[in-house]
């Protein structure tokens, strides 16, 4: 059975799916069972797989689609690789899409009304083309996967309000321009190697000498281009902020913390197994020097973007934008460090943005404000959230013993062996202004609206606020926050190990 | 300079004529989906983006006087005249076996078909598009439904802080 | 070389005063009950310290790890002579400052006092972590832990001048510990290749150059910017919006003192005083802390309100430390360690007075203080023996520990001759001695010994409660003891400068 773990878990949420159609419109009750069921099922059968692929001596095994015969040149069906990182991603992800089911139990009815058990059909359907990304060992199955992530995504952004669906026209587009670049440039790939797996493209370049060829060089930009698109990596991150601002808010929790790092995660995939590291950092190219400045820019400009906002969901968005600066810039630093660290943060920021939208999703419900004073003596009034709210904003900051100090750590270090110390001061003055913008709201939270203080008019934007407002915080939005909270804190004390099962992985890929 | 415009057009049109018609297309998606202000006319560009992508894949497996991937069991007379291969994917690549296992013991002559991995990845993505084509003219009615118009400005202008908010 | 001995005393040390928080706060209905619990939890602190006293004094070093939380550091204890000095110093004015805490805030009617002692509990778990930290890593997450737990302390009166000076204080504090140390830590932990303990102390065996090294011996020193070192040190004055037991003990005692403390160690610890001779680099910091010394002095003078002309009196003390450390003679850093003891109890001496002040008379403002000795004689007496503590003058400890540093300038270099650079730190030491004495002498002077028609007050004495009084008293008495009995004091120095 264990053999087949890739594939059950895959289809437990498919199937799921399928059963939420078939139940209609008006069962949102009864789709969340379904939805709780596939997807509990799924987290409990990655997390049997994690501790499979570590108990395996080669780090990893494959999985055949459909059985087709291994080949002696080049392979001919769809494989699945699943090795600690991918195990561990997909437990992140399995275990993210859980906690949002639980915690959208009392707001489906409010904010996507009959459509509800819809909304579990396309979130089923949203894990399943996540969990694929991650697993796949096929550059074409790669892109048709994104896809169908992406459309998913697309349609749980537009059930919300109107702004909701203009901004998910503007990302269809913006997605599609990306996804569109990243076929061509598995085009030219195709083209100039035959096959479509991972592996045997690797060896092809490697062996054929490949790397100087011009074709190959225009597909490694293209699919960057392409990822890049879809991580939302600065200049490219214009469909963002109004994407997850105005998406309902189940969709914005599911969707903030794991969307943009599984593209990073892709992109990882791309550089190191499907190019390799010769090619992609090699002394001629001037890449990783220039890269590793936009992503400087891109931590710069996301977190001074983020100082400036008013609106709580934007401003999470822009540190958002600031944290694929950090991933990006981590993995081509080109040393062990770096990429080992840009995957730890891919965990560790999944955690940071969960734990933060739902704080902030329930604070925005509650208090009816999009704005920063939503905050005003919250420490008083729902003490559990604040301190939901403010586990994430220190791990945001980076202090001990949360998880954003240790993957600051090890990008720092990344850095400093590197020799990129632009990177390295972006990084600490990211954690400065993050530490602004998060003492400020703790203070407010703290303190209160002080007597005497005229606040700045500014206006509401009312369609970041989910409708259907509570009087008080149900337990089922309480839950996830606190494990939110929680995973916090324990994947920075257990970094120790889950940095060297992935240093484990990476050395082998560089070899 | 006609020489230099003719020699330009002989050397580097002509024989990949085909690829620049492809990026033409995909430079006039683009720029729709970019400068155009009604929502539908960016999904017109979108689609004829895509539409160039899948050109350029599906003549990826051409190859001069080879017939459409589809095997008959009564075996064929065609010739094959080995044209020189004016593309590159006629490099190793997939195996013969599994379409000799239709039982046909006749082995396949390759080159006498075009190469149908790209047709089959070509109409996943075809797939792919209309979804998302079809996705974002639901999303459009939508905008429509909530905004009255599809012009993007005139949108833009009713969500300007002056207006309902 | 010490011996290194697996001890349980440190942690136990430090958990009990984390242990009594959520007393304190489950306690909080009940105020006496809340008291006794940081009594208790202060007594037995100061109690497991001294039981660990005779075993570093034979040379023991004891050590306890919580465990690896990063490949190759561990978060772990290691209780030598500096840490156990200053731990001695913090628990046993926790005690006092506790007393004297509960008076002042009865006193006063002061809101949210369960929060005010669940805080101080955490901020001296926090110190002592600090205290006896063995490695940067632990210094450092202690360090950030003490910075967010004094923060509600500091903001304690809610008020708009609360909130800015909380903001002025985390502001400073976090910004230049993210900035400045955490770089530089990770690049102490990749020079020396996975690594960063204090015991043999040193990135001697690294092939640190001295422009390098000088720039993270400035990063570290500016970025543990609880030292009060400038242009950091703004942090200080504006925290004084806080109630004085707060300032008492945090600002004169313990969060100040971390700072020099981590400076300390990062000297003897991580740099190492012979790598810090071969590199010639220690002079920069010597004239910055110079600097610092004169000019807050300067400021201290202008000062009108009572407790910011101590904070600035602080900060030049508090260099005095950074000077003596950085003159890297056995001399210089024995008195810089002794400092931290001796001003430790002669500032917190002049706090409580400060303090005692405000419940009694409602005074803050120094040229308020006109005749009040005759009112306060008890209280005024204390104040003079702590000035005379800080200025250095004799029968108090100040003076011993400023023998030290100054004589640690007058060094003997190998030729013979004295080193000309350390001599003009020599007049820096006396010019800020004789503006210490100009800044506080005249307040003395003004509260005992003015004409009864210039006096503002009248009528018989009045003092401050006797939960206060009795702290000022006891304190004053530990600054001239010290004098008499500073042994045990240069013994526990001796350890680290001597090795």
């Amino acid at each position: 059975m264990t053999d087949h773990l890739p594939i059950l878990l895959l289809l437990f949420p498919l199937f799921g799916s399928l059963i939420c159609v078939l139940l209609g419109k008006n069962n949102a009750a009864h789709s969340w069972v379904v939805a709780m069921i596939s997807l509990g099922g799924s987290a409990l059968l990655s997390l049997l797989m994690l501790i499979k692929v570590l108990g395996l001596k080669l780090g990893d095994f494959r999985y055949r689609m459909g059985g087709w015969p291994e080949s002696s040149s080049y392979e001919v069906g769809i494989e699945l690789r699943v090795d600690v990182l991918a195990c561990l991603i997909v437990l992140a992800v399995m275990i993210v899409g859980f906690l949002n089911t639980i915690y959208s139990k009392t707001r489906v009815s409010a904010e996507v009304g009959e459509k509800g058990s819809f909304f579990y059909a396309l979130i089923q359907l949203l894990i399943v083309g996540l969990c694929g990304i991650i697993m796949t060992n096929d550059a074409f199955n790669l892109y048709v996967l994104i896809e169908i992530t992406s459309l998913t995504s697309y349609a749980l952004i537009a059930m919300g309000n109107r702004r909701a669906a203009l901004s998910s026209f503007n990302y269809v587009i913006m997605g599609t321009i990306g996804a569109s670049f990243y076929l061509l440039g598995v085009g030219y790939l195709y083209i100039k190697t035959g096959t479509l797996n991972i592996d045997d493209i690797h060896n092809y370049l490697r062996s054929e000498n490949l790397w100087a060829s011009q074709s190959i060089v225009v597909a490694f930009i293209l699919i960057m281009l392409g990822v890049w698109t879809k991580m939302a990596f600065f200049p490219l991150h214009g469909w963002l902020p109004n994407a997850y601002s105005y998406a309902p808010s189940m969709t914005g929790t599911f969707m903030a913390p794991l969307m943009t790092k599984v593209m990073v995660y892709v992109m990882i995939r791309v550089m190191l197994w499907l190019f390799g590291s010769d090619f992609v950092y090699s002394p001629e190219s001037i890449w990783s020097e220039l890269i590793i400045w936009m992503a400087v820019v891109a931590i710069v400009a996301g977190s001074f973007l983020a100082l400036a906002r008013n609106d709580i969901k934007k401003m999470l968005t822009y540190l958002i934008i600031a944290e694929v600066g950090y991933m990006v810039g981590g993995a081509w630093l080109g040393n062990l460090n770096g990429q080992a660290g840009a995957f730890y943060h891919i965990l560790s920021d999944a955690a940071m943005t969960f734990c933060l939208f739902i704080a902030a999703s329930i604070v925005i419900i509650r208090t009816g404000e999009s704005r920063l004073n939503a905050f005003d003596d919250l420490f008083r009034k729902m003490p559990i959230t604040m301190i939901g709210f403010t586990i994430g904003g220190l791990s945001m900051i980076g202090l001990p013993p949360t998880c954003g100090f240790f993957s600051k750590w090890y990008l720092i270090k990344g850095g400093v062996e590197a020799g990129q110390w632009e990177f390295v001061v972006a990084l600490l003055f990211s954690s400065l202004i993050n530490a602004v913008i998060f003492f400020k709201i703790f203070e407010r939270a703290y303190f209160g609206k002080i007597k005497g203080i005229k606040e700045e008019v500014t206006v509401q934007d009312r369609d970041t606020i989910p409708a259907g407002g509570i009087k008080s915080v149900p337990l089922s939005m309480l839950i996830p926050l606190c494990v939110g909270s929680l995973s916090i804190l324990i994947i920075g004390i257990m970094n120790k190990n889950i940095f060297s099962w992935i240093t484990k992985a990476l050395e082998m890929v560089n070899g | 300079m006609d020489i230099i415009i003719a020699s330009f057009i002989e050397e580097v049109i002509v024989p990949k004529f085909n690829y620049w018609i492809y990026v033409i297309l995909m430079m006039i998606g683009l720029f729709a989906m970019i400068t155009k202000n009604n929502l539908i006319k960016k999904l017109i560009g979108m689609a004829i983006f895509q539409t160039a992508i899948i050109l350029l894949y599906v003549s990826v497996g051409v190859k001069s006087e080879a017939n459409i991937p589809i095997i008959s069991h009564h075996g064929f007379q065609e010739h094959v005249e080995h044209a020189q291969d004016e593309n590159y994917s006629s490099k190793p690549e997939v195996s013969t076996d599994d379409k000799s296992d239709k039982g046909d013991h006749h082995a396949i002559d390759k080159d006498k078909f075009a190469n149908p991995l790209p047709h089959v990845l070509m109409l996943t993505a075809i797939v792919v598009g209309v979804s998302t084509l079809g996705l974002a003219l639901a999303i459009s009615q939508k905008v429509h439904g909530s905004f009255g118009t599809l012009e993007e400005d005139e949108i833009l202008d009713q969500l300007k802080p002056g207006g309902h908010d | 070389m010490a011996s290194v001995e697996f001890s349980l005393i440190p942690f136990l040390a430090w958990l009990v005063s984390l242990l009594a928080v959520p007393a304190i706060i489950l306690l909080g209905k009940k105020p006496d009950a809340r008291e006794g619990i940081t009594f208790l939890a202060a007594i037995v602190k100061f109690g497991l310290v001294l039981l660990m006293l005779p075993l570093v004094r034979e040379g023991k070093i004891l050590h306890f790890s919580f465990g690896e939380i990063i490949e190759g550091i561990p978060i772990e204890f290691r209780v030598d002579g500096l840490g156990i000095l200053f731990a001695i110093v913090a628990s046993s004015l926790w005690i006092l400052t506790s007393l004297y805490a509960l008076g002042y805030m009865r006193s006063l009617k002061e809101h949210d006092q369960t929060r005010f002692f669940a805080c101080f509990a955490l901020s001296l778990s926090a110190t002592i972590g600090v205290a006896f930290a063995g490695n940067l890593l632990t210094l450092y997450i202690f360090y950030e832990i003490l910075s967010l737990s004094t923060y509600p302390l500091v903001t304690h009166h809610g008020d708009k001048e609360a909130r800015s000076g909380g903001r002025t204080y985390l502001s400073h504090l976090l910004g230049t510990s993210v900035a400045f140390v955490l770089p530089a830590m990770i690049y102490c932990y990749w020079k020396k290749g996975g690594d960063i303990n204090f015991t043999d102390g040193s990135l001697l065996t690294t092939d640190l150059g001295s422009g390098a090294g000088l720039i993270v011996l400035l990063a570290f020193t500016f970025g543990f910017a609880k030292n009060g070192l400038m242009p950091f040190h703004s942090w200080l004055p504006n925290a004084m919006v806080a109630p004085t037991p707060v300032s008492a003990l945090l600002h004169a005692v313990a969060v100040v003192k971390v700072g020099v403390f981590c400076v300390i160690r990062v000297f003897t610890g991580v740099f190492g005083i012979e790598l810090l001779e071969k590199l010639d680099i220690a002079i920069v910091v010597s004239w910055i802390a110079a600097f610092t010394v004169i000019t807050s002095s300067l400021i201290a003078l202008s000062q009108n309100n009572l407790k910011r002309r101590l904070a600035f009196s602080t900060i030049g003390q508090l260099s005095y430390i950074i000077l003596g450390v950085s003159l890297l003679s056995p001399l210089g850093v024995t008195g810089s360690i002794l400092h931290v003891a001796m001003h430790a109890f002669g500032k917190i001496t002049l706090f409580f007075c400060a303090g005692a002040i405000y419940v009694a008379m409602h005074k803050k403002y120094v040229s308020e203080l006109v005749g009040i000795g005759r009112k306060m004689p008890i209280t005024m007496t204390a104040f003079a023996i702590g000035s005379l503590s800080v200025i250095g003058l004799p029968f108090t400890g100040g003076l011993v520990s400023k023998w030290y540093l100054v004589m640690g300038t007058v060094e003997v270099l190998p030729e013979g001759t004295l080193d000309h650079g350390k001599i003009a730190l020599l007049v820096v030491f006396l010019v800020s001695s004789i503006l210490n004495a100009c800044y506080f002498l005249p307040i003395v002077y003004r509260a005992f010994f003015c004409r009864p028609e210039e006096s503002l007050y009248e009528g018989g004495r009045q003092e401050a409660p006797l939960a206060c009084l009795i702290p000022l008293c006891i304190t004053a008495l530990l600054s001239v003891i010290s004098f008499f009995n500073p042994g045990l004091f240069i013994e526990l120095a001796g350890l680290i400068s001597n090795k």
